[in-house]
């Protein structure tokens, strides 16, 4: 499979999840597993563009697919794409650990959907838990991206 | 006179007061933070750690033949093993002679006492092998009766956790204050009322996680993954280890998922996992996963409490007598009585009681241990008196905000002793203008134009109503912390600190007190935490300390600093202290910029730093105080409740960071709301845990909490820390249950009693 465009190699139990040859085998631990029952969305990852749970997938059904993670996201080493600066602006993460979900879940659904309300962007964080923030500055975050990728 | 402090403006150097950006995110949402899930270590084994499927059982012994023996597995341990058959994790706060009877061993020896004890721990080549191999454990459970409510655990013929003990109760306190009998005597109306809160966890969303490596050469270990409080847990883990030379011990913090009281505290997989370590010799990592987490990781909130308040026909209030159970599950674990101690010490709350008498008795049964979570304690005291005002209220046909603001703690009279005492520390609310959070929050929050909206006509159906929760919160202690500053001929500042991180941004407000004190830029500072071999000293974070204590510490030492360096830079430039400016580059005289010396010169003399260091020791709390106000709609049909508007007003004493405070309380809020809708882990009749998974225990999402107006105030600076600021962690949770339960029970017209507040049982009340 190719993750982030490079391609990927590796022989695998047919039940190793994709969430661990992400983490494992391809070394990209920016994906976070926070229950491994596809409720709260951490490990979320775009699967030709569309974003999946990592947790209910098996590595093999990606095979020969486009993967995107988190580490993909950002232009260069020295700075970070619209979205994520919107994050770190709006103060829309604490602990951090459910952010590379958020940030892929919502991701893909600006793309979809590029100028979304903040009903619209809260119902599609619906499957996407956070305990720190209360959600509110994400909601302003990800409208900041939009009036930002708009212009 | 000038002085030197009056050079810096705390506002171009990003100090205390403003709102950088947070030094933690970078990494973190790029995807290159360090959780413990993505540390790995050469040679790595994995362990898994075997639960009891059931809630009491005795099993006479394991047979590990088969385990031994699967592919991948290098070693198995069970209470044989351990020394002592593994000896008891001692508490670490509010420790009790009577508890320690009920304290946990890291594996169940012979008895388990509720569904997730550890019985085993199988370490293999992976986690997926050692999950195999771990169900060919052989062991036979022999099922034991179970109690599992907090009144049955103290009923005569009761099951006894421990019959040794003769008893379910490992804890009981006893406050009293003014002359309770009198009061009541004197009384118009006594209001007389059972209130249960349920059994709801922190719930971080990364789940725990150990790794841990021993070092046969120099017989020490380090085990990364620690959180909270690494220094406390050094100390204990070199205890149970046998170990009396504690250095032999290194905690290393990661980037941590999220704390709220659970994680970072001292559980089995503590020991458990650095002594495999040692064991095979080889780094042995452990990642809870979720559904271990929700039922090993420690519950909170469990009490039925039952209350009688006295008044006068006008509202005065006489007099107020509270006896409550706290169910503390299986066992008592490192908080030992904190949580209860906190409810008895502070049900008072904010007002006026002549007479108080509050009672506890903390209980064991047969469901997860207990401990500390978000506001532990006062989540729910803070229901209870709420909840038992507005029925006053209601049955005097007084206002809700009338009635409080009658018998709120006067402007003047503090400091103000309650009278109680927390884990030795006296509860005196150390400063506040309660009756002044009152009037900012009513108009900013336009109270009357929601008591307009409450009584306009709703859709068919639906039902509105109003609910106000006033609370007094607390901040710290753990009566001291360390910090040391060291700055570099380069400009570059160094602040380590005892406090730790659990995702709140410590390392952002740590720095900007540094600098508003140090007067350098913000950029310039790195602040490190969390790693016992750099530190010599810390109590951690938790209880909202972390900037209350960890803070006051990085503001002296870097005074000191500051003046130690201008004071060298003053003889050198031939100039007053006071007339300095400091830079990155070196010290200059104001107005003569010519006149300077560089760092690489006034450092010369010390190897290119200086150093300073402050250990800050306070032994009383801060309490912050706090005002909720929850304005909802409810379908009396379905149960669902829509908040309108919800706000919370809060004094933290002083603000460091705007954005930060605001994001604590928002993020508070959330779980507050979790805990008066939505979560409960429940069990059945045999104790089997009900709520082990996301789909079964609710988290709040998006969709469920709404947007939140807060307010926050500094109009009580605490005296207690040179800082003046009180912690603002758990305000935002505080007063949820109260508040959302006062609002619905004014739009039912029927009084709230118990939380969660579900559908059902939205219904069901909406029926009465």
């Amino acid at each position: 499979m190719k993750i982030n465009g490079r391609a990927v190699e590796g022989e695998v139990e047919p039940r190793l999840l994709l969430a661990d040859f992400i983490r494992d085998n391809a070394g990209l631990t920016g994906t976070h597993l926070g229950c491994e029952h596809g409720v709260c969305g951490a490990c979320t990852v775009q699967l030709d563009g569309h974003p999946v749970r990592s947790c209910l997938i098996f590595a093999v059904q990606a095979h020969g697919h486009q993967v995107a993670t988190v580490e993909g996201m950002a232009p260069s080493d020295s700075s970070l794409n619209t979205l994520q600066q919107a994050f770190h602006e709006c103060h829309a993460l604490q602990c951090g650990f459910c952010t590379p979900g958020i940030l892929m879940t919502m991701d893909a659904f600006l793309r979809e959907e590029p100028d979304p309300t903040p009903e619209r962007i809260r119902s599609a964080l619906g499957g996407n838990l956070c305990r720190c923030t209360g959600y509110q500055n994400i909601i302003t975050a990800v409208r900041l991206a939009a009036d930002r990728l708009n212009c | 006179m000038k002085t030197t402090a009056d050079r810096i403006d705390p506002v171009a150097i990003n100090g205390i007061g403003t709102s950088p950006l947070r030094k933690e995110d970078w990494p973190l949402v790029r995807g290159e933070g360090t959780f413990i899930a993505d540390f790995k270590r050469p040679g790595l084994v994995h362990a898994f750690v075997v639960r009891s499927p059931l809630a009491h059982a005795q099993f006479p012994s394991i047979d590990c033949t088969a385990t031994l023996a699967a592919p991948g597995v290098l070693d198995v341990i069970t209470a044989n093993e351990l020394p002592d058959r593994g000896r008891p994790i001692p508490t670490r706060q509010f420790a009790d002679e009577g508890s320690n009877r009920f304290l946990q061993r890291p594996l169940a020896d012979g008895v388990v006492r509720y569904s997730g004890e550890p019985v085993a721990v199988v370490i293999a080549d992976s986690r997926y092998r050692a999950e195999d191999a771990a169900e060919l454990l052989d062991i036979d459970y022999e099922r034991l009766d179970v109690v599992l409510d907090p009144d049955d655990a103290v009923a005569a013929n009761a099951p006894l956790l421990r019959p040794d003990a003769g008893t379910n109760v490992a804890g009981h306190l006893l406050v009293e204050m003014g002359a309770i009998d009198e009061a009541f005597a004197e009384a118009d109306l006594v209001i007389k009322e059972t209130f249960r809160i349920q059994r709801h966890a922190a719930v971080p969303l990364e789940t725990r996680g150990l790794l841990a490596e021993y070092d046969a050469e120099t017989e020490s270990i380090t085990v990364w993954g620690a959180a909270k409080i690494p220094h406390v847990n050094r100390t204990i883990l070199a205890r149970l280890l046998g170990w009396s030379d504690e250095s032999r011990v290194r905690l290393v913090e990661l980037h941590v998922g999220g704390g709220f009281g659970a994680r970072g505290e001292f559980y089995p997989e503590d020991f458990l996992i650095p002594f495999a370590a040692i064991r095979t010799g080889r780094p042995v990592a452990w990642v809870e996963d979720r559904e271990e987490n929700l039922r090993a990781t420690n519950h909170s909130r469990e009490q039925v409490h039952r209350v009688e308040m006295a008044l006068k026909k006008d509202g005065t209030f006489l007099a107020l007598k509270d006896s409550f159970i706290n169910n503390t599950g299986a066992y008592v674990r490192t908080h030992g009585m904190t949580v209860p101690a906190l409810s008895v010490s502070m049900l008072p709350g904010p007002y006026k009681w002549p007479a108080y008498r509050g009672e506890f008795r903390s209980v064991v049964t047969n469901k997860t241990p207990g401990g500390t979570y978000r506001s532990p304690g006062r989540f729910e005291i803070n229901f209870v008196r709420e909840r038992l005002i507005d029925i006053a209220a209601h049955r005097l046909g007084l206002d809700p905000v009338d009635i409080r603001r009658r018998n709120l703690i006067d402007r003047t009279s503090f400091p103000h002793d309650l009278g109680t005492l927390y884990d030795g520390h006296p509860v005196i609310y150390d400063s506040g203008d309660y009756e002044l959070l009152l009037d900012k929050a009513l108009p900013a929050f336009d109270y009357e134009g929601l008591e307009r909206w409450r009584s306009e006509p709703a859709a068919g159906g639906i039902r509105r109503g109003l609910g106000i929760g006033f609370f007094v919160e607390k901040a710290g202690p753990a009566e001291r912390e360390y910090a040391r500053v060291e700055l570099n001929d380069k400009g570059d500042v160094m602040v380590y600190t005892g406090a730790a991180s659990v995702g709140q941004g410590v390392e952002t407000v740590l720095a900007q007190i540094c600098v508003s004190h140090l007067g350098l830029p913000y950029e310039r500072v790195r602040v490190i935490h969390g790693d016992t071999a750099l530190i010599p000293e810390g109590m951690g974070a938790f209880g909202s300390r972390a900037t209350m204590l960890g803070g006051a510490a990085v503001m002296r030492a870097s005074k000191q600093l500051r003046k130690r360096l201008l004071d060298a830079a003053a003889e050198e430039l031939e100039a007053a202290p006071a007339d300095l400016m400091l830079s990155p580059e070196g010290v200059s005289v104001v107005g003569a910029p010519a006149r300077s010396v560089s760092l690489k010169t006034l450092l010369s003399t010390s190897a290119g730093v200086i150093i300073e260091e402050h250990r800050f020791v306070c032994d009383l709390l801060g309490f912050p105080y706090g005002i909720h106000v929850a304005a909802v709609e409810v379908d009396t049909a379905s149960g669902a409740i829509r908040i309108h508007r919800y706000a919370v007003a809060y004094d933290i004493g002083r603000c460091v960071n705007p954005v930060l405070v605001a994001g604590q309380i928002s993020g508070g809020f959330a779980q507050g709301i979790g805990g008066a809708l939505l979560e409960e882990f429940s069990f059945d009749a045999n104790g089997q845990p009900m709520s082990a998974s996301f789909m079964d225990y609710l988290l709040p999402t998006s969709e469920e909490v709404p947007d939140l107006e807060v307010l926050i105030t500094e109009d009580a600076p605490s005296p207690l820390n040179p800082l003046g600021v009180k912690g603002a962690g758990e305000g935002g949770t505080a007063g949820v249950g109260a508040a959302i339960a006062n609002a619905v029970s004014d739009a039912l017209g029927s009084e709230v009693t118990r939380l969660p507040l579900s559908p059902q049982r939205v219904v069901e009340l909406a029926g009465e």
